[in-house]
């Protein structure tokens, strides 16, 4: 059982996957991401974490990007995973939540990308409910905007400022 | 008069001894009091509860308070008190089994239910997406981008190819309310020329059976996803996360 993270690296690495971050070199938006607990620190550890900090600065540009603190290994989960969104307890959940919200915020990014589906659910609610004004994206969207292949449909969860980049 | 130390070893909980059964290197009384699982911990004071104090509670053999709490499903299980404990205490384990103490049906029905509908589709779905509905999608979003976007009118995805290299898993969510999501992933697959295959059975990546704290749904889940991948010959069982 590999994550996709592992293969985005690779390629990227091995010039299968030609992305850069020019599309964002004027536009200079900047991104966060969340280090999925059960991908990071249950699973892969700090190795994947820096595969998936490898991939993101590759495609939105090192300058661009801000980490969260703490990180990795050390990350706060978002409260999104273990049942959470399905248990009922949304009031609970976005208390829990809230420690990732400030954490977000803190960082000052426009967009904060989630490779897991769980975080990416849940921190959309966060950002919603606490009126953070932040987007949440997935991975493969941005690889894809930055590749040029981005297609008009599968902009769902893109800001205004980045609708039409790259159509 | 003074009052006698507790002695924590004669603290008697059966549900204390269950879990130091199950916990075999999870000595609990290695804990130190110190608080640095509760500290760093956003489910800190939900419930009027928290890490350390569930643990403690469960040491002095308090069954009733530790199994009925419904703090157990407001811990996600993310191991942040483990990574950071000093003593190394499994505390998500104990979560975990507490989850499991509660009869099945008054476990939170949300969860229940997405357990249940997994067990019940040969796809694994936590939402139900039948065989039919995931061929239907796969190929009815594949056409649409090889209609309107020239650049992949030849791209594959194959649903069941016998010694595809990687078997690729999705989560529900795609398929069921936002089909369009997969084709990125498609087109970055594409691009790179990787051999790669869905399952028709078992490419569901979800598994709630296992945030229900149900041993047996889980493990029924997992083998069943693994034969779909063993089935196809797959090398790589790939995650989309």
């Amino acid at each position: 059982m590999r994550s996709i993270i592992q293969y985005y690296a690779q390629w990227i690495r091995e010039g299968k996957l030609k992305v850069n971050s020019d599309w964002n070199k004027d536009l200079k938006i900047k991104f966060t991401v969340q280090d999925p607990c059960q991908l990071v620190r249950k699973s892969l550890g700090d190795p994947i974490a820096e595969d998936l900090r490898f991939v993101v600065k590759s495609v939105v540009g090192e300058e661009n990007f801000i980490d969260m603190v703490p990180n990795k290994s050390n990350n706060y989960c978002c409260g999104g995973g273990g049942g959470y969104l399905q248990s009922g307890f949304n009031d609970a959940r976005r208390k829990y939540g809230k420690v990732k919200f400030d954490q977000i915020i803190r960082t000052g990014a426009q967009y904060c990308i989630t490779p897991c589906h769980n975080c990416h659910s849940q921190i959309m609610d966060l950002s919603k409910y606490y009126e953070g004004g932040f987007y949440v994206v997935h991975l493969w969207t941005l690889i894809c905007l930055s590749l040029g292949i981005l297609g008009e449909e599968e902009r769902e969860y893109l800001g205004p400022e980045l609708k039409e980049v790259g159509l | 008069m003074k009052e006698d130390a507790i002695k924590l070893s004669e603290q008697k909980g059966e549900f204390r001894k269950k879990v130091e059964d199950l916990l075999p290197e999870g000595n609990l009384d290695l804990c130190l009091t110190c608080g640095t699982c509760s500290a760093g911990c956003p489910a800190t004071g939900l419930e009027n509860m928290d890490a350390r104090k569930f643990l403690r509670m469960v040491m002095y053999g308090m069954d009733e308070e530790v199994t009925t709490t419904p703090w157990v499903w407001m811990c996600t299980m993310c191991q942040r008190c483990i990574y950071a404990c000093p003593m190394r205490i499994d505390i998500p384990g104990l979560v975990y089994q507490a989850r499991a103490s509660w009869p099945r049906e008054k476990r939170p029905k949300g969860i229940l239910g997405s357990c249940d509908m997994a067990l019940k589709t040969e796809t694994c779905s936590a939402m139900g997406a039948s065989v039919e509905d995931w061929k239907f999608v796969v190929e009815d979003v594949l056409e649409e981008v090889r209609e309107t976007q020239p650049q992949f009118k030849d791209m594959e995805v194959h649903i069941d190819k016998v010694g595809a290299e990687i078997f690729l898993n999705q989560n529900s969510r795609e398929p069921v309310t936002e089909a369009e999501e997969m084709v990125p992933l498609w087109k970055i697959l594409h691009t790179v020329g990787a051999d790669w295959t869905y399952g028709a059975k078992g490419w569901a990546a979800e598994n709630y059976c296992m945030f229900l704290a149900d041993d047996k749904a889980w493990e029924e889940i997992v083998r069943r996803k693994a034969k779909a991948v063993d089935e196809l010959k797959c090398k790589v069982w790939l995650n989309t996360e």
